[in-house]
C-alpha cells in the first residue's frame, strides 16, 4: 500500500509551508506528495516561488512529486495557472476537468478527489486518456470503492482513497471566511490564514459539524481509515491519501505506514493517533457507515 | 433583442401540461428513480408517462429535455444506460447529463440524441465547456451558479456551445455536482441519490420556546414560536463559527434573476432555466407565466414588468446570487 500526501488545503504562512514540507521530505514515510493550490488561486502568489525548492527536496527524499491543478477554475488568470503546470516537468493532478484541455501529449497525469469518478465508465474513460493514478471522491461507500479498485487492478491504474484529514465536502464561488468577516471574496484580506486547519462551524446545539476554509467547506471531523487498512487493501486499493494538517503529520504518516505494513494492529494504530494532545474527532462513515460523519471505532488505550 | 428560450420544470405530467400551457418553450423532466437529481417521492415520470409527455409537448410546439444527471453507481450503470435509451425512444429533444462515462456512452450509442451538459457537471469556464463539446458533442451547457454576468458573457465569447442559466427558484450556494454536505449528514447525496437534505431525514422538534429543525443528527436551525420554520436545507442553516452565529453559508433565500434577463440576452445566453421540479402545478404555471411576460418584454426591447414572484419563492427574500459579483 502506498501513501500519498494530498495538497495542502489551508492558507499557511510561507515559512510554515517550507518547514512542513522539509519535515515531510526528511522524516515521513510517504511515497507521493501532491503540491500546489487547489482551493483558492489568490493564495498561490504567497508561496509559488517556494514550490521548485520544495519539490526538489521532496524528490531528494525519495518522494514522487505531483503538481495539483486548481479545484474550481473560473478566471483567465486561473486558466493561465493550468498552462503553467505542464511546464514544470512533473506529473499533474487533475482536480477540475478544465485541466484536461491543458495536458500536452505525453504529459503524465493523475486525477484528484474533486473530480467525479463514481463508476467504471468514467474511470475507464480517464484511464484510456492516460490517467495513471486516481484518487476517488471521498463520499463513495466501500462497495463502490471495491468495484472501482477492481477496474484499476484490471487496467493497471493505481486507485486511491481519502484516508486521513478533514473531508473536502464542497467548493463555492463564495468565500465563507470573507463572508464571516463581513467582506467579499475580492476584498478578503486573507482572513483564512488565521485558521491553520480551517474554522469549525458548530450547530446551534453545539454539535461539531463542518469547517470552512475560504471557498471550501470541510467536515469538522477528520476522516481516519487507519483502523480499516486491511479492509481497504482487500478491495484492491493501492494507495491511501493523507491530507495535511498543521500538527503531527509525520506521526500520522508513520502510524499509517506501520498499520499498512502489519507492524501494528488496527487498535494500536488508532490509539497511536489518539495519543496526540488535542486529538481531533474522527469519521469513516462515507466508506463504512450510514452517513459520512459516522465513526465505527472505539479507541481504547 | 433576442427572444430567450424559457426552460421550465416538470416534476409530474400535470406540471408538464401546466408549464406548456403557461408558455414554456421547453420543459425538462426525469424518470422516477435515482437517475435524476430530483429523485423525490411522488415525483417524476414512468416510461409510459414520458412518451405521452413528449407527444403532448411536441403537439404544442414545446421541446422536452430529460435530465439523467446523477452519477451512475458503479456496478449499476445499466440503470442509467437504460434511462438514456428510453429517453431516446420516447422522442426526447435532448438529454441532460453530468457524468463523463455516461456522456461517452451516449455519444457512442445514441449519437443522434442531442446532449446537454447538466449544471451538476459544474462546467465554469470556456476551456472545460469546449472539452465537453469536443469530446462528447455537447451542444448546450447549463452554467453553475458561481458565475457573474460579465463572466458568462466572457465565456460565451469563447465557445460555440449554447448556454442556459438559472433565473428562478432554489439557489445552490455550493458549486453543483461537487457537494457532499448532504451525504455527510444523511448518507444521501445529489450526486449518488439525486437528493439534497432529503425529507426522510428531516426532524422538527419543540425545545422550550423554540422549534428545532434537524437533518439527520445535526441541528440546522431554530426559530421562535410562531415564526415560520424554513425547510432545513443544509447550506441555508444557522450555525456558529468563530464568535459569530448566523447563516454562515447563505440565508433562506431564493434566486430571482428576472431583472437580469436583458443582461443575459446581451451576454449571449440562449436559454433561461426555472428551477423547481418539486414544486406544485400552480406554482409552475404562475412562475412560467411571469417569465413568459418578462421574456417577451425583453424581446420587444421593453422594461421587464416588476416581478410579482417574490411571494412564490421559498424564503422571504430573493437574490440575484453570484450573477452580481459582490455576492461572493
Amino acid at each position: 500500500m502506498q501513501l500519498t500526501l494530498g495538497p495542502l488545503m489551508f492558507h499557511w504562512k510561507p515559512d510554515m509551508i517550507q518547514d512542513f514540507y522539509a519535515r515531510i521530505a526528511d522524516e515521513a514515510p510517504i511515497d507521493r506528495v501532491v503540491l500546489g493550490e487547489v482551493v483558492c488561486s489568490k493564495r498561490l502568489p504567497f508561496y509559488e516561488a517556494l514550490i521548485p525548492g520544495i519539490a526538489e527536496r521532496l524528490t531528494r527524499g525519495g518522494k514522487e512529486v505531483v503538481l495539483a491543478s486548481l479545484g474550481l477554475v473560473t478566471l483567465k488568470r486561473e486558466r493561465a495557472m493550468l498552462a503553467d503546470l505542464v511546464e514544470a516537468g512533473f506529473a499533474v493532478e487533475v482536480n477540475d476537468l478544465t485541466m484536461m484541455r491543458y495536458l500536452v501529449p505525453g504529459q503524465r497525469f493523475t486525477v484528484g478527489p474533486l473530480v467525479n469518478v463514481y463508476n467504471t465508465g468514467t474511470l475507464g474513460w480517464l484511464i484510456a486518456r492516460g490517467a495513471t493514478h486516481i484518487c476517488l471522491p471521498p463520499e463513495l461507500p466501500i462497495e463502490t470503492v471495491e468495484a472501482l479498485a477492481a477496474h484499476g487492478t484490471k487496467t493497471g491504474a493505481g486507485i486511491e482513497v481519502w484516508a486521513y484529514g478533514r473531508l473536502p465536502l464542497a467548493i463555492s464561488g463564495r468565500c465563507y471566511h470573507a463572508r464571516l468577516a463581513g467582506r467579499s471574496k475580492d476584498s478578503c484580506q486573507f482572513v483564512c490564514e488565521e485558521d491553520r486547519d480551517g474554522l469549525a462551524v458548530d450547530t446551534l446545539d453545539d454539535q461539531k459539524f463542518l469547517a470552512i476554509n475560504g471557498v471550501q467547506t470541510l467536515s469538522e471531523s477528520r476522516a481516519n481509515m487507519v483502523g480499516d487498512v486491511t479492509a481497504i487493501e482487500q478491495t484492491g486499493i493501492t494507495s491511501l491519501r493523507l491530507s495535511p494538517h498543521s500538527e503531527g503529520m509525520v506521526h500520522v504518516a508513520k502510524t499509517f505506514r506501520a498499520a499498512c505494513d502489519g507492524d501494528i494492529s488496527a487498535g494500536e494504530a488508532l490509539a497511536m493517533l489518539d495519543e496526540q494532545s488535542d486529538a481531533p474527532r474522527y469519521s469513516n462513515g462515507f466508506m463504512f457507515g450510514k452517513t459520512g460523519a459516522d465513526w465505527s471505532h472505539q479507541i481504547s488505550g | 433583442m433576442t427572444r430567450l428560450e424559457l426552460v421550465c420544470p416538470a416534476g409530474t405530467p400535470a406540471s408538464l401540461r401546466a408549464a406548456v400551457g403557461a408558455g414554456a418553450d421547453t420543459v425538462y423532466c426525469g424518470f422516477a428513480d435515482e437517475t435524476n437529481a430530483r429523485n423525490f417521492p411522488g415525483l417524476n415520470f414512468s416510461r409510459e408517462e414520458m412518451t405521452e409527455a413528449v407527444d403532448y409537448a411536441h403537439a404544442r410546439d414545446t421541446k422536452v429535455l430529460v435530465a439523467i444527471n446523477t452519477f451512475p453507481q458503479a456496478g449499476n450503470e445499466a440503470l442509467w444506460h437504460r434511462a438514456v435509451a428510453d429517453a431516446h425512444t420516447a422522442g426526447a429533444d435532448a438529454v441532460i447529463l453530468a457524468d463523463i462515462g455516461l456522456l461517452a456512452h451516449t455519444a457512442r450509442h445514441h449519437g443522434s440524441l442531442r446532449r446537454h451538459l447538466s449544471v451538476q457537471a459544474a462546467a465554469a469556464n470556456p476551456d472545460v465547456i469546449n472539452f465537453y463539446a469536443e469530446e462528447f458533442g455537447v451542444k448546450r451547457v447549463v452554467l453553475p451558479r458561481v458565475l457573474s454576468v460579465p463572466e458568462i458573457a466572457a465565456i460565451n465569447r469563447e465557445i460555440d456551445t449554447e448556454t442556459e442559466v438559472f433565473v428562478f427558484g432554489g439557489l445552490c450556494v455550493m458549486e453543483e455536482g461537487r457537494c457532499s454536505l448532504s451525504s455527510y449528514a444523511t448518507g444521501q447525496s445529489p450526486n449518488m441519490n439525486g437528493v439534497c437534505s432529503p425529507a426522510s431525514h428531516v426532524l422538527y422538534a419543540q425545545s422550550g420556546d423554540e422549534l428545532v429543525s434537524k437533518l439527520g443528527e445535526f441541528t440546522i436551525d431554530k426559530v421562535g414560536q410562531g415564526d415560520p420554520a424554513p425547510y432545513p436545507t443544509l447550506c441555508k442553516g444557522c450555525f456558529s463559527a468563530g464568535n459569530r452565529t448566523g447563516h454562515v453559508f447563505e440565508d433562506a433565500i431564493s434566486l430571482d434573476a428576472a431583472s437580469l434577463i436583458p443582461q443575459m440576452a446581451r451576454a449571449g445566453v440562449t436559454a433561461l432555466k426555472i428551477e423547481g421540479r418539486q414544486r406544485s402545478r400552480a406554482y409552475v404555471a404562475a412562475v412560467v407565466r411571469s417569465f413568459r411576460q418578462a421574456v417577451e418584454a425583453c424581446a420587444a426591447g421593453q422594461a421587464i414588468p416588476p416581478s410579482a414572484l417574490a411571494k412564490l419563492s421559498e424564503g422571504q427574500d430573493n437574490t440575484v446570487g453570484a450573477y452580481r459579483k459582490t455576492w461572493r
